[in-house]
């Protein structure tokens, strides 16, 4: 058996597996909720909830399915053949000949801000593309920087992140779909139904719920993504074996992206999730003197560069080591 | 990969597969006798090194110990060590065109040191390399994460011969694993030793 130096980050691992359980306790107990408060007033409205489960069902699988296309649509990307980008199919080639798995179409997007971002329901059917501005040079990154990139998006589609968060997004489009559907029942419904008492505070009510689901489920999911973004780099940077080029390559996006223009920054929001580096940010706290996270880094659906370079950092000396670590079967 | 792993986000770099590559000289005779292409006796091992010094160090060593083999007598000559534009090192290793034997044996010392000291997922191809008497080019490439062999004829320019390919992988049947999901036959442009 095989000494490995790739030893996984327990830590990392449990600090996910909490998220993941606390995001579908609030899921469970969102359910029983709904079902506690229709039982207790014998409500006919038990079906607006169903609506909205199977609504915000639809919804996500729809954009599940759809992933690669909405995306590229949405970034206006244009896949490229192997004559056309031969450096970059190079780069993707040997990573995922590395990596052992299939390879993803490769598309170009023809924003001037620096990025990439990896999509698709499957490995069969993902895409991988990056912007031009991070290929035409404006950044001086090299090819080992370049192929940090890729890694950590090709790790993207190795850890299933996009089904992972959609499943984990579910609960946020049902709680939010329900707000909007009470809310106008409230409005509209409100009047014919007089005769019933128990109809306004029962709407009321959920909506109420929903609201709290809502917003405890949209920190989880951010959290959760915060996490798999260092799963992605810590693969990533394991693949290639050049955690500082990675770190480096990072360092570079985010000083690249501050020179945007506002409105390529607007314009990409609605894909900020599966972006390398966050392109919409929101007023950043978190080392301004106070200490301690901020309001921004909690809302992030990225980890801050400074907790990512650290963990590169970690696995520069996990692969350093004189000696590999025993194999998991040994230990 | 299991599910858990890819849940949890800790995919693992794959370990290689090396016990296959052993099949080559066979079917190197098979392919000299259905095809006419014979060894050109150059062969290489291409891995993606890691960055400092612990993996500097083994790379050294490998060198060393095949420099070693090569100066005794009937030794080849001495390995090459080079990096292409993608940051990949290759080590070349040139025998007799009659000693595949031995040039798989060197390939081999190649893996089995990285494996030892635990950077076997590092490595992604073994390249041996044909000609015709029509001076045709040829390499079988071995995918150490798969297990398995894929024909690569380049002609000029950034093309190759996929007629060539596909005829190679009907001659070689069954004596090597050929790879069959042709997506994966990825090309290695300006590979050293072909």
């Amino acid at each position: 058996m095989a000494r490995t130096r790739y030893a996984p980050d327990r830590g990392l691992t449990v600090r996910m597996t909490a998220t993941m359980f606390f995001l579908g306790l609030v899921f469970v107990a969102f359910i029983a909720a709904l079902i506690g408060i229709m039982t207790a007033v014998n409500a006919s409205s038990g079906a607006i909830v169903l609506v909205a489960l199977v609504f915000g069902g639809g919804m996500a699988i729809a954009s599940l399915f759809y992933s690669d296309k909405i995306a590229l649509a949405a970034a206006g990307a244009r896949e490229v053949s192997p004559k056309e980008a031969p450096e970059l199919h190079g780069i993707v080639d040997r990573l995922c000949a590395l990596a052992d798995m299939d390879k993803p179409r490769v598309a170009i997007a023809p924003t001037s801000m620096p990025n990439a971002f990896a999509t698709g329901r499957n490995s069969k059917n993902s895409v991988l593309c990056v912007t031009q501005g991070l290929i035409d040079g404006h950044l001086n990154l090299t090819n080992e920087e370049l192929e940090g990139i890729l890694a950590h998006e090709l790790s993207h589609v190795a850890h299933k992140d996009v089904q992972v968060m959609t499943v984990a997004s579910l609960l946020a489009i049902t709680a939010g779909l329900l707000v909007r559907f009470a809310f106008y029942s409230e409005l509209f419904g409100g009047g014919r139904r007089s005769n019933d008492n128990n109809a306004v505070p029962v709407m009321l009510i959920i909506m109420a719920v929903s609201i709290v689901v809502y917003a405890i489920s949209f920190l989880l999911i951010r959290l959760l993504s915060r996490y798999r973004e260092l799963a992605a780099d810590r693969s990533g940077a394991l693949l290639t074996g050049q955690p500082s080029a990675l770190a480096s390559a990072l360092q570079k996006v985010s000083l690249g992206m501050n020179r945007i223009p506002t409105q390529d920054l607007r314009s990409a929001e609605p894909l900020n999730a599966f972006y390398f580096a966050p392109a919409m940010k929101l007023a950043r706290g978190g080392r301004d003197g106070k200490g301690g996270p901020s309001l921004a880094n909690l809302f992030s659906t990225h980890p801050s560069l400074e907790k990512r370079l650290e963990q590169l950092e970690k696995i520069q000396r996990q692969l350093g080591q004189a000696t590999p670590d025993a194999p998991d079967s040994l230990r | 990969m299991g599910f858990l792993d890819t849940l949890l986000g800790r995919t693992k770099p794959v370990q290689p597969k090396l016990d296959d590559l052993f099949g080559l000289p066979s079917a190197a005779i098979t392919l000299q006798a259905a095809t006419g292409f014979t060894p050109t006796g150059s062969g290489s091992v291409c891995f993606r090194s890691v960055e400092g010094k612990t993996f500097s160090d083994i790379q050294n060593e490998v060198r060393d110990l095949l420099n070693m083999e090569a100066e005794k007598p009937g030794g080849g000559l001495p390995v090459e060590v080079t990096r292409d534009n993608y940051g990949f090192t290759w080590l070349v290793s040139s025998r007799m065109s009659d000693e595949i034997e031995t040039l798989v044996t060197d390939l081999h010392a190649v893996n089995s040191t990285l494996v030892d000291n635990g950077f076997g997922p590092q490595l992604l191809c073994t390249l041996v390399a044909f000609r015709d008497e029509r001076e045709r080019r040829l390499a079988l490439v071995y995918l150490y994460k798969r297990g398995t062999f894929y024909p690569f004829a380049p002609l000029s320019g950034e093309n190759r011969d996929n007629a060539l390919e596909l005829h190679i992988k009907g001659a070689l049947g069954d004596d090597l694993k050929v790879e069959q999901d042709l997506t994966r036959w990825f090309p290695v442009w300006g590979a050293p030793g072909l």
